[in-house]
């Protein structure tokens, strides 16, 4: 099956615009929360978003960090995951702020669950919300539940959803592909 | 998946370039982990690991250890001074017992050259050699390697002098086999009688004069005299050891550029390395002994991702 556009350019603009938008009504001017995005492809969400809300916000100096939860899965020695971590980057405090997770696409709820322990290396937030680009329904394996939504899309456990930056791939898109199994 | 190309490990010998690579940029994450207020990662929290040692140790026992546990790994240690060995066990018999009790890793130090490769053919554990005889001691190697690239951004092209007595050193030769696979020059220096005869076929270069060794490397790695391992003289006396080959501030003084010292420990001082030098900035042993944490954990986070349950 050729690979099916499911957010073109123009609608994932407009959801980024949209995020952005739902971040400061709960976050006003995040003087007391930071973005933090999980690594890889959630730190490129966060570092978009943040480049938004600085649009919208331009003298709100907004933290924003990457993670790895590399260590922290609870898949190790049960799969192929890359066994090799990527840089975690979280230069500020986050004891009693507000932390808002990113990664692009949300499936079974275990790397957030990897990123809430990985997080409390750093200390103990106040509060913790998750945004999510895509939010894929049906397949969740824990009780995780995202804060804010770019788009929900129903898939099947055969297909992969894939989230490309123009700064990467070229254009701004969500794909799903088709798997071989 | 990027994964070591071995199994255990042995000695620096059997590893390839790219495995010393994975492993440095595994340890680079490490330390940012053992740097922050929670030093702690569960990645190895359903492995048991057995530290065995077959001969006295401080910091390499006490850096694997904090390793293990830096990794949530379950610990047992284990000292011959204080076992059954001493009532005629076999190294076998030890280690089969300890295994018996679902232990995933063993973490050995033993007297006799070769002993992990011996174990690594009957047990079904991995395992990291910690240092055999005068043959490997693969994670000094390592981490030496590690803080070299580390103060000067990369190995290759680095020349890098080790200095004293090679003839009992596992350090130097898992030294030199590190070095060489990533691209950097070694020499090596010391008195004719403790520089080994069959140095010259490891392709390395060999001076006796300490002064022309420091002017020409980059890094002084200074190595103590195994005076446990030396059953004949194999010079004069301490004090002429001292004025040829003992590095102080005037030797260091005088070398036309500023190099770096480094020495896997224990030192002593006075004897190869003067306090002034052990203690000065040019000097990075403090940071061996941080790193030697970071790159222990590496290799065995990437051991344990091979275990089959």
């Amino acid at each position: 099956m050729e690979p099916r556009i499911i957010i073109d350019s123009i609608e994932f603009n407009l959801i980024l615009k949209r995020l952005a938008y739902q971040l400061i009504e709960n976050h006003g001017d995040f003087s007391n929360s930071a973005i933090i995005g999980l690594q890889t492809k959630g730190v490129v969400l966060a570092d978009r978003l943040k480049k938004e809300l600085d649009k919208i916000l331009p003298n709100a100096n907004i933290l924003c960090g990457a993670l790895d939860i590399t260590f922290f899965r609870d898949d190790f020695r049960r799969g192929s995951k890359p066994l090799v971590a990527n840089t975690t980057k979280i230069d500020f405090i986050i004891e009693n702020k507000n932390i808002i997770l990113i990664d692009d696409v949300f499936f079974t709820g275990r790397t957030v669950r990897a990123g809430l322990d990985a997080m409390l290396a750093f200390g103990r937030p106040a509060s913790v919300e998750l945004l999510v680009f895509v939010n894929r329904r049906y397949k969740r394996h824990l009780p995780v539940q995202p804060t804010y939504i770019g788009k929900t899309v129903d898939s099947v456990d055969s297909e992969k959803v894939k989230v490309e930056w123009s700064d990467e791939e070229g254009k701004d898109q969500v794909v799903l592909y088709k798997t071989e199994n | 998946m990027e994964t070591l190309s071995v199994e255990h490990l042995l000695g620096i010998k059997n590893l390839t370039q790219a495995d010393i690579e994975l492993i440095f940029k595994t340890a680079d994450e490490f330390k940012a982990v053992i740097n922050r207020p929670i030093k702690k990662v569960p990645s190895l929290r359903d492995i048991t690991i057995a530290n065995l040692f077959f001969e006295n140790s401080t910091r390499t026992k006490l850096s694997f250890e904090l390793a293990e546990r830096r990794l949530s790994a379950d610990v047992i240690n284990f000292a011959s001074g204080s076992s059954s060995v001493k009532k005629g066990e076999t190294l076998l018999d030890t280690v089969n017992n300890i295994l018996a009790m679902k232990v995933d890793m063993v973490v050995l130090r033993h007297p006799n050259p070769g002993a992990q490769i011996y174990l690594s053919k009957k047990i079904n554990a991995k395992i990291v050699n910690a240092g055999d005889g005068a043959h490997e001691h693969p994670t000094q190697a390592l981490l030496d390697a590690f803080s070299i690239r580390e103060k000067y951004g990369e190995v290759k092209g680095k020349k890098i002098v080790i200095v004293g007595d090679i003839l009992h050193s596992r350090v130097a030769l898992s030294n030199i086999f590190c070095l060489q696979k990533l691209g950097a020059e070694v020499m090596l220096c010391g008195p004719a009688t403790l520089i080994p005869k069959y140095a010259h076929s490891l392709g390395v270069k060999i001076e006796h004069d300490l002064l022309k060794a420091l002017e020409w490397c980059d890094v002084a790695n200074m190595l103590r005299i195994q005076l446990e391992r030396q059953d004949t003289k194999f010079f004069p006396s301490s004090r002429e050891y001292i004025m040829q080959y003992g590095l102080d501030l005037n030797k260091l003084n005088s070398l036309s550029k500023e190099i770096t010292i480094m020495h896997p420990g224990p030192i002593n001082r006075g004897v190869e390395i003067s306090s002034e030098v052990a203690d000065s900035n040019q000097s990075i042993i403090l940071n061996q002994v941080e790193n030697g944490v970071a790159i222990r954990m590496a290799v065995m986070y990437l051991l344990a991702a091979k275990i089959n349950r």
